[in-house]
């Protein structure tokens, strides 16, 4: 009687399935695409996946696909949950007729829980500025890459953004720094290298952990307003930003004093506080804006034939050029694996190379229509981080923009380094990997 | 026709007594459990086991332990997705403490320790009752929950706050982590699962379930008769923590691998194994299952049904499958409010009538 229901779901299923198996006879290029258009996340996942979609449509209508081979975009809802991107996972990972050739799942959560799957299932994972940070240790983690920066580096580069405004990396002695966080893996990444840097600078560092999905802070900002943290930062996504934004500017909180990690930065989570978000920084390592070659071509080959994922205008919002450069990244990586094993029959395995051989010149991004829009990446057998820099960009309210205000810093090696070490080898010892040599 | 108990006379007490007295339900019984542990193992593959089976087999196992307590002794508790954080990060503990324990028993002592803190959180129950009691066992949800995230020593003071199961063997065969092979995962997971069913089913025929049964129906008669509340309502909470404790272990170790706190134990957990009970039928073992497939399998083949062979777009579907899923919850609790075991149960007697009702 027990299993009487499985059975009923297994016919279901079965009459579905063969529906998953393609029936073109020519190759294609598999890449699934894990978004979330759904729940207390999709605010920021509907620009990324649009970015990523449009992107890889764009090939397909402009160039026919890569070098020629057509890209099949497989796309899944996880919701931002981490089991539902684990069946996303399984489900899409066999996708006839080359695999799933590399993973992008916007989600530190669902990042953990496919790192391990992924290395036996010999697929790359992209955790483009999000994920397991000492992945970028290429030794021990041979599938994952998290270029082109981790939470650790961009950690590292606030503090070094702090420094400069108060005049010296010493004047951080006895100044209190307040970390909001996102009460989950994703947001306690940044901890340990604040508490590192901590004892190194002598700031003071306050905790405050806002628990998913992040709607209510009030009492995470009163505490904020009676203790006046010299600075905060911010780890949140989702509606966390907008409220965090909104609440901050509701205290008076000074916003050119709050700066938030990379995925705290984008329209989404600025406008909703109107004039009250002026001033307010984060991280980046992209330009904003829709001004580049690759954004008219979006326009000409995918929107102007009505195959856009999203809505026109909001071509070259942050997180939308977010999503652009993350498939430019796996393009290009299965480019670079086409060049280096002389087949256009691609598999995951193949990408893999492809992504450790990665080197993304200011050159290059100019052919792509991208000039000036990043920084170059170049990744190696044992860095898989690539460049490690971070700028801070600002929020103009009243022009509704956002722009560079710094240039891009060096992450804090002596303080990071160590850390990443120590992590990587402690999975290594933990999974029994030995690392490899390179 | 063929569902007839006619000429099947009972001799003896003990055929009397049988769980399944009908010979008919025998057979179907030994056929599925046959299928279960013969022939899955043959076609399962990494999607089956990990988005349909494990997920129902711990959420089934969870669901007996919540029905134990809900169903049968009538406590209300929200408590389900803290205990089976205490299982999880029981497991996890003696894992890393002890790494050459052996994993069937890390399970059962996980189950153990649920059960100690089950009967913690119970004491309450023994002078609050119904919503009330509710609102004590959702303080055990937020405190355990809060508990386990905050202090170090539960996740080994990593960066994160994540836990990972390494992975362990056996009888030789690796059962967690991810070479562990589908089969293995799903025969392990399947095993507990049977066993404690059939413990569960024995447990409510016996003098404690009646006990218990006697406690939901009306506690002031039950101590009347001789039962002691305090007995009672102790050992179900300490039973079900067990299960559920035991259903979290299985859940992080074997199906997630890795889990946080607040996302894998959070309320909303309390809430869907709660639903399950109530979907499938309250006070029944077989609607402990036939609720957990239901709230596990319902939006899968709904997903896969709109998306792969309707072609209906990603984003829409999910909407749609969210409002069936109300749609369907509803609908059932309209046709049948005591749940799809009683639909079951119609059903069978429809059957021993048919062709010929009266």
């Amino acid at each position: 009687m027990r299993s009487m229901r499985v059975f009923g779901a297994a016919a279901a299923m079965a009459l579905t399935m063969p529906a998953m198996v393609s029936t073109a006879n020519a190759y294609e290029l598999v890449i699934p695409s894990l978004d979330y258009r759904t729940g207390p996340y999709a605010p920021n996942g509907i620009p990324f996946a649009n970015g990523y979609y449009d992107y890889l449509t764009m090939l397909n209508e402009r160039d026919g696909g890569i070098e020629g081979v057509k890209i099949k975009i497989v796309q899944c809802e996880t919701a931002y949950n981490t089991k539902q991107g684990v069946e996303c996972y399984e489900k899409t990972k066999n996708t006839e007729p080359s695999r799933a050739l590399v993973y992008q799942p916007l989600s530190t959560g669902i990042t953990y829980q496919i790192i391990p799957k992924a290395s036996v299932d010999k697929i790359p994972v992209h955790s483009m500025g999000y994920g397991r940070t000492s992945a970028a240790n290429g030794k021990v983690f041979e599938w994952i890459f998290n270029f082109p920066a981790t939470y650790w580096d961009q950690a590292a580069v606030f503090l070094k953004y702090i420094g400069e405004k108060e005049g010296g990396m010493d004047k951080l002695k006895g100044k209190k720094i307040a970390l909001v966080y996102h009460n989950s893996a994703y947001g306690k990444e940044p901890i340990r290298t604040l508490e590192k840097a901590a004892e190194k600078f002598g700031y003071q560092l306050q905790l405050l952990a806002v628990d998913h999905p992040g709607q209510e802070q009030k009492a995470t900002w009163l505490q904020i307003r009676r203790e006046r943290p010299d600075w905060v930062l911010m780890w949140g996504w989702g509606v966390m930003n907008q409220v965090a934004i909104k609440e901050a500017s509701s205290i008076r909180y000074p916003m050119d004093h709050f700066l938030g990690v990379w995925w705290s930065g984008s329209e989404n989570d600025v406008l909703p506080a109107g004039e009250g978000a002026h001033g307010y920084l984060s991280g980046a390592f992209h330009a904003p804006g829709d001004g580049f070659p690759a954004h008219d071509a979006i326009k000409k080959h995918v929107y102007d034939k009505n195959k856009g994922a999203g809505d026109h205008g909001r071509i070259g919002e942050v997180l939308y050029n977010r999503g652009l450069i993350a498939a430019v990244y796996a393009s290009e990586a299965i480019r670079n694996a086409m060049a280096i094993h002389k087949t256009k029959d691609i598999t995951p395995e193949m990408v893999r190379d492809g992504y450790e051989n990665l080197d993304l010149t200011e050159a290059r991004l100019t052919e792509l229509g991208l000039p000036g829009f990043t920084i170059p990446v170049k990744i190696t057998c044992a860095n898989h981080a690539g460049p490690r820099k971070v700028a801070i960009q600002q929020w103009d309210a009243k022009a509704k923009k956002w722009s560079f205000v710094s240039e891009f810093y060096d992450t804090m090696r002596d303080i990071v380094d160590p850390l990443i070490e120590e992590d990587s080898t402690g999975f290594a010892k933990e999974n029994s990997i030995t690392p490899r040599d390179c | 026709m063929i569902y007839r108990e006619a000429g099947q006379f009972k001799t003896s007490y003990f055929a009397d007594q049988a769980i399944l007295p009908v010979l008919q339900d025998r057979v179907f019984v030994f056929a599925v459990l046959a299928a279960a542990f013969l022939a899955v193992p043959w076609f399962i593959n990494d999607y089956w086991v990990n988005a349909i089976f494990l997920p129902f087999l711990a959420y089934a196992m969870a669901a007996l332990g919540l029905n134990l307590l809900t169903g049968y002794c009538g406590q209300v508790s929200l408590g389900t997705g803290g205990f089976m954080a205490v299982g999880a990060f029981a497991a996890f503990k003696l894992v890393t403490l002890f790494p050459e324990l052996n994993f069937v028993l890390v399970i059962l002592l996980s189950g153990l320790i649920t059960a100690l803190v089950g009967v913690i959180f119970g004491i309450p129950s023994l002078r609050i009752k119904g919503f009330y009691l509710a609102v004590a066992t959702l303080a055990a949800q937020f405190f355990l929950v809060w508990m386990f995230n905050k202090v170090g020593w539960f996740f080994n003071y990593n960066a994160t706050g994540q836990i990972t199961m390494p992975p362990l063997e056996v009888f030789g065969n690796l059962v967690t982590g991810p070479r562990a092979s589908p089969a293995a995962r799903y025969l392990f997971c399947l095993s507990f699962v049977v066993v404690f069913a059939l413990v569960a089913k024995n447990i409510v025929r016996g003098r404690v379930g009646r006990a218990w049964m006697a406690i939901r129906d009306m506690d002031i008669a039950a101590e009347l008769i001789g039962i002691r509340p305090l007995g009672a309502k102790l050992s179900a909470f300490a039973t079900s923590s067990f299960y559920v404790g035991m259903a979290g272990a299985l859940y992080f170790a074997v199906w997630l691998g890795s889990a946080e706190p607040i996302e894998a134990f959070g309320i909303e957990q309390s809430f869907l194994v709660l639903f399950m009970i109530i979907i499938g039928g309250l006070g029944s073992i077989l609607g402990s299952f036939l609720g957990a497939a239901f709230m596990v399998l319902m939006p899968i083949v709904l997903k896969n049904f709109m998306v792969d062979a309707l072609g209906v777009e990603v984003v829409t579907a999910k909407h749609v499958e969210i409002t069936l899923m109300g749609v369907l919850i509803v609908f059932f609790l309209i046709v049948e409010p005591h749940g799809l075991a009683r639909l079951w149960q119609i059903l069978k007697e429809k059957l021993r009538l048919w062709p010929f009702p009266y």
